[in-house]
């Protein structure tokens, strides 16, 4: 309940609610301190160090292991193989739920990719379990590699991302394109790209008894320790994670990898706790990457540039034992207005560590291709691209005809464009030059992304002290979730943010639900808010049945929780605090739980996304082909947004990830062994500071009632998408040259002079 | 990692006696060998730390009019020496365009000498590699080459050397002091790196124990100071290899030419010198047409080692351009990108 109080309080109290301050991270000062612990952080009494040894071939068997080359060496204790390794309680090939991938774990002495864990050297040291494992000098009968979007046969797999189907049909898409006045038909290239999480995948691992204590990053608490019970085969509640910080996730750290499992099964080994760190090129396998794609559009239009039909193909990669499929075409189904759409995939299987979610799965590889695809064809119709956008516009979800739960895109349009001053562009392309000479390209795209909710639950507790608490197995990935989730675990419970104990990131609180899918703070926020509603409603209760209270019979007309008190909704004059009303029922604290979940009625009724405008802005040099973007501005809308701070951050981060996606990224596969070969922050690389222009930002304000009960639709991965077609356009509106293939490298841009 | 001896001599003779057994290597600030210890590729059985010894983190000039930079003067520190960046400003700005600001402060100019190529064949130790493994093929030939050698290169190895550093040296003539077991000597720093042929294990002139105390560069190259420049092409903005660079220097007299210097980096095993360029460059207005025909020249022999012939059209464009920014005079100040071809952009923040 917002109300206007001209006091001397602080910001975020002044207007009566936390959710919608700027308020900065909560955890800020701990992190740039260095007392933030990290999983790698935990030193228990009397650890060991575990590293991996892992395949140096993509394919084959491991034909020998010198182990005892391996223990001779000064500091190293055991060393863990397929012939000797604690057994697992199931075997990690079955896929018992959708959300378990198979992991290398030891299991035999097969080899499916490089830098698949083949054994694991522990030692008193990091130094001599590195130099153990180096010892290990394995020996292999080699296969050769299947490498690349053609390594084989294709196939249609039977869904892509989580069980999206594998085709779509809206319309008979050959015939729109028969009847159109003008098409394309292009095919554009995405690579291999990795996480890259700054601190990499680690565990502390203590077994004490069948008790297991665990510090690892993980961005879903309780799905990782559901998997650890099963393959360990414990009990649920004897195992405890701590998972505080992270940093970074972005997919990667969602669900239990190979080598996190392999340090709990070294801890078990030797009997005493055990830390395991990937090193960085570790992390180019076991633990996911974004799939290749190449992506086949054809579009076409009518005389007046209004789409006839739009067909979007994927091929994709999977590994050779597990499936996982990005599901690129689907960033068609819900952005433009044509009477036609077809969407398919197929794939073909190569030696790779199974492809995972990697922030914004499908709607980045996606989005690029067709926001390039759609600049083609506003191209082709002789129609700024904007102004082609804005005619093909969908009022309703273009592939089911469902209306959307709400759409500011029409006002990121405006007030992006507005910003940036794209009515000046030319349409021409290879017009614009700045004062250097260097040509300067205007390019844009749309940004989409579904908002998605998974399931939480959430504990709150008032106390006769007048605080709070609120607790949640919630998770910071480095988004600003003990912030974020805090503003709204104060507004729930009607406390000063500093008045509530926010208790997340442990798996001893009540589930949170996973921090993916750009779902965390409405699938979290849903759950302290039916949580805080819960607790209020018990602490009502304890008043308005009590005739010694003012509150008493205020019953029907209801209560209002603001600032630890509780005010009779017609008559502010009545109230009482927390804290009074608890004293005088003589209990210490009352607490409720509460759940958050999606809502399958108004899914069913309402297509939900989240939407946004990036334009950009390029600077090639007209001769030597190096690209650096000048300015970039992104208008989304995004529904509540629960810290503008933060979520600008979120934005910023997902816009130079889309840059980066544009320009930088890119694994070099290695065409004949399989290899990446440049699986280092030196060689594959993401943008620098200095190749960051300034962003600009504008959060379109959106009323959401049907996503969830606070009207959030996320921010965690929107950022990318729209803003790699930007990037692209802009290079494109810039040069001239139309490049494909991402990221766009100079080479390709050295062919015109 | 590997177990290996740690060395601290209190003297060059020392030093050099210790480095010059099998095994041995000299660490200064380790950026590039303590990551090749890390992956493997370099596994010595004794490290002698350089670090101590007094009197090679000296900027001075000689009586002749020379500098001398000793060999553990930082990059950071030489180019932002202000008489140094002054005299030879090409050279101050290949420096601040290399590696990342923490890394420039860390690396010293010996060592930025003797950096590895970054060929990641060499870098991948399942990979074949006859630097590494001498004898046992070249994986990069027929591998991901985009940006391997077009100059110099044989079939034993495609590998570039990555420094910016020596690009500008080595066109200016700079000379290298080095003390080893039978004393001191001096080559010309484009004597030190060698070029691959059947012996790509054998990157430089040095022998065991040699040590680098000093680099020089001659009075006579301050004639260059007012027409210098560095320019680097590169993926990124900072923290990235050139994928070719070049420096350019010209003395200019009454409207024309009367001595032109021609480098480039990114192209072959040694920072390539283009004398044949600089010839047509003697005695000429600094034209276009001119500019033209030296980049022609300077990779007359050029050829692609793989899939990497857009860097010979690179290489000639980045030379044409480097010898026109030359020619237009050396900025009061260097830029805040230095050497990119943004390097105008106004409102630039530093790499």
């Amino acid at each position: 309940m917002p109300e206007l109080n001209l006091t001397s309080a602080p910001a975020h109290l002044r207007h009566g609610s936390n959710i919608g301050q700027p308020l900065t991270r909560r955890d800020g000062v701990l992190k740039v301190t260095g007392r933030a612990t990290y999983a790698a952080d935990n030193h228990p009494p009397g650890m060991l160090f575990a590293v991996m040894a892992v395949a140096s071939i993509a394919r084959g068997r491991v034909t020998s292991l010198d182990v005892a080359a391996a223990k001779r060496h000064p500091g190293v204790v055991e060393v863990m193989t397929p012939d000797h390794k604690p057994k697992l309680a199931i075997d990690p090939e079955i896929k018992t739920n959708p959300f378990v991938f198979r992991m290398e774990v030891l299991q035999s002495h097969e080899v499916r990719y490089a830098n698949q864990p083949i054994a694991v050297v522990i030692a008193e040291t990091l130094e001599a379990a590195t130099e153990g494992a180096t010892l290990l000098a394995p020996r292999y009968d080699v296969q050769t590699a299947l490498v690349g979007l053609d390594a084989g046969e294709s196939y249609v797999p039977p869904v892509v991302g989580v069980g999206n189907p594998t085709e779509n049909t809206h319309g008979d898409v050959e015939a729109g394109l028969a009847a159109a006045e003008k098409q394309i038909d292009a095919t554009y290239e995405t690579p291999p790209q990795y996480h890259n999480a700054m601190e990499p995948h680690a565990i502390v691992a203590h077994w004490n008894g069948d008790n297991l204590q665990i510090d690892m990053p993980t961005q879903g608490l309780m799905l990782s320790l559901g998997r650890i019970a099963e393959l360990f085969g414990i009990a649920p509640d004897k195992i405890h994670i701590r998972s505080p910080f992270l940093g970074g996730g972005f997919g990667s750290k969602g669900l239990m990898s190979g080598p996190p499992t392999l340090g709990i099964m070294a801890a078990k080994l030797v009997g005493k706790p055990v830390k395991l760190v990937l090193r960085r090129e570790q992390m180019y396998g076991p633990v996911g990457h974004r799939a290749p794609t190449r992506q086949r559009l054809r579009i076409g239009t009518d005389g007046e540039g209004r789409l006839t039909a739009l067909d979007h193909h994927a091929r994709t990669v999977s590994s050779t034992f597990d499936d996982f499929y990005e599901p690129a075409a689907d960033a068609s189904h819900t952005l433009y207005a044509a009477p036609a759409i077809r969407t398919s995939h197929d794939a073909v299987r190569v030696n790779t560590g199974t492809p995972l979610f990697m922030r914004a799965p499908g709607e980045a590889t996606g989005s690029i291709a067709l926001e390039s695809a759609i600049d083609e064809m506003a191209w082709a119709c002789g129609i700024d691209p904007l102004a082609f956008r804005l005619k093909n516009y969908a009022e309703v979800e273009p592939m089911t005809g469902r209306p959307f739960s709400s759409k500011a895109l029409r006002a990121c349009y405006d007030q992006g464009a507005a910003r940036f001053g794209w009515a000046k562009r030319s349409l021409q392309p290879r017009q614009m030059r700045d004062d250097a000479g260097l040509l300067v390209g205007w390019g844009m795209g749309t940004a989409t992304f579904p908002a998605l909710m998974f399931q939480a639950e959430a504990r709150a507790v008032l106390r006769r002290d007048g605080s709070g608490a609120m607790e949640i197995g919630a998770h910071d990935m480095g988004q600003g979730a003990w912030t974020a989730l805090a503003q709204i675990a104060a507004d729930a419970v009607g406390l000063d943010i500093d008045r509530v104990d926010f208790k997340a990131g442990t798996s001893d609180l009540p589930d949170a639900g996973i921090a993916g899918g750009s779902a965390h703070t409405a699938t979290a926020g849903a759950a302290i808010h039916s949580a805080g509603a819960a607790v209020i409603a018990k602490l009502a209760d304890l008043a308005t049945n009590d005739e010694r209270s003012p509150l008493f019979g205020a019953g029907n007309a209801g209560v209002i929780a603001r600032d630890g008190r509780l005010i009779r909704r017609d008559d502010e004059s009545r109230s009482e605090s927390y804290a009074e009303i608890l004293a005088r029922a003589g209990v210490a604290e009352v607490e409720a739980r509460g759940t958050g979940a999606p809502n399958p009625a108004a899914m069913e009724e309402y297509a939900m996304h989240a939407h946004g405008a990036v334009f950009a802005e390029v600077k090639v040099d007209p001769e030597l082909g190096q690209v650096r973007v000048s300015r970039m501005v992104g208008a989304f809308a995004a529904g509540r947004i629960v810290n503008p701070h933060l979520v600008k951050s979120q934005l910023f981060g997902g816009m130079i990830w889309g840059m980066s996606f544009a320009l930088h990224e890119e694994a070099v596969t290695d065409r004949r062994s399989g290899r990446i070969m440049n699986a280092n922050l030196g060689e594959y690389h993401i943008p620098v500071n200095a190749d960051v222009p300034p962003l600009d930002v504008i959060t379109v304000e959106e009323h959401d009632p049907h996503v969830n009960a606070l009207g959030i639709k996320g921010v965690g991965e929107i950022g990318i998408t729209g803003s790699a077609g930007a990037v692209a356009n802009a290079v494109w509106h810039a040069t001239g040259v139309r490049v494909r293939r991402f990221p766009i490298k100079i080479e390709e841009l050295l062919t015109q002079r | 990692m590997k177990q290996f001896d740690y060395v601290r001599p209190a003297t060059v003779a020392e030093a050099v006696s210790a480095a010059a057994q099998p095994g041995a290597v000299y660490l200064a600030a380790g950026t590039n060998l303590l990551d090749l210890m890390k992956g493997g590729v370099s596994r010595p059985d004794r490290l002698v730390d350089v670090t101590h010894l007094h009197g090679l983190d000296q900027i001075e000039t000689l009586a002749d009019g020379s500098l001398r930079i000793g060999a553990l003067v930082s990059n950071a520190d030489l180019a932002h020496d202000a008489n140094f960046a002054k005299s030879y400003p090409a050279v101050a700005e290949a420096l601040l365009s290399g590696a990342s600001a923490q890394l420039r402060n860390a690396a010293t100019v010996g060592g930025n000498l003797l950096q590895r190529t970054r060929c990641a064949y060499f870098y991948d130790t399942a990979s074949r590699c006859n630097k590494r493994e001498p004898g046992s093929g070249c994986d990069a030939r027929d591998g991901e080459n985009r940006g391997h050698a077009v100059l110099g290169w044989s079939e034993s190895c495609i590998a570039t050397h990555p420094s910016d550093f020596c690009v500008p040296l080595v066109a200016l003539d700079a000379v290298v002091e080095i003390e080893g077991r039978s004393g001191r000597r001096e080559i010309a720093l484009e004597e030190l790196h060698r070029l691959p042929g059947q012996t790509p294990e054998r990157e430089s002139a040095l022998e065991p124990g040699d040590l680098i105390v000093a680099v020089r560069l001659l009075a006579a190259a301050r004639g260059f100071a007012t027409h210098a420049r560095y320019l680097k092409v590169r993926e990124r903005t900072s923290y990235a290899f050139a994928v070719v660079s070049a420096a350019a220097a010209l003395r200019i007299e009454n409207g024309k030419i009367a001595e032109a210097r021609l480098a480039l980096g990114g192209v072959a095993a040694k920072p390539w010198r283009a004398r044949a360029a600089e010839d047509v460059l003697r005695n000429v207005a600094p034209t276009a047409d001119a500019f033209q025909e030296a980049a022609w020249r300077a990779l007359t022999d050029a050829k692609p080692s793989g899939d990497n012939a857009f860097k010979i059209e690179l290489a000639r464009r980045i030379v044409v351009r480097a010898l026109t920014l030359a020619a237009a005079g050396t900025p009061a100040r260097i830029p805040a990108l230095p050497a990119s071809p943004f390097a105008s952009t106004s409102g630039a923040i530093h790499a």
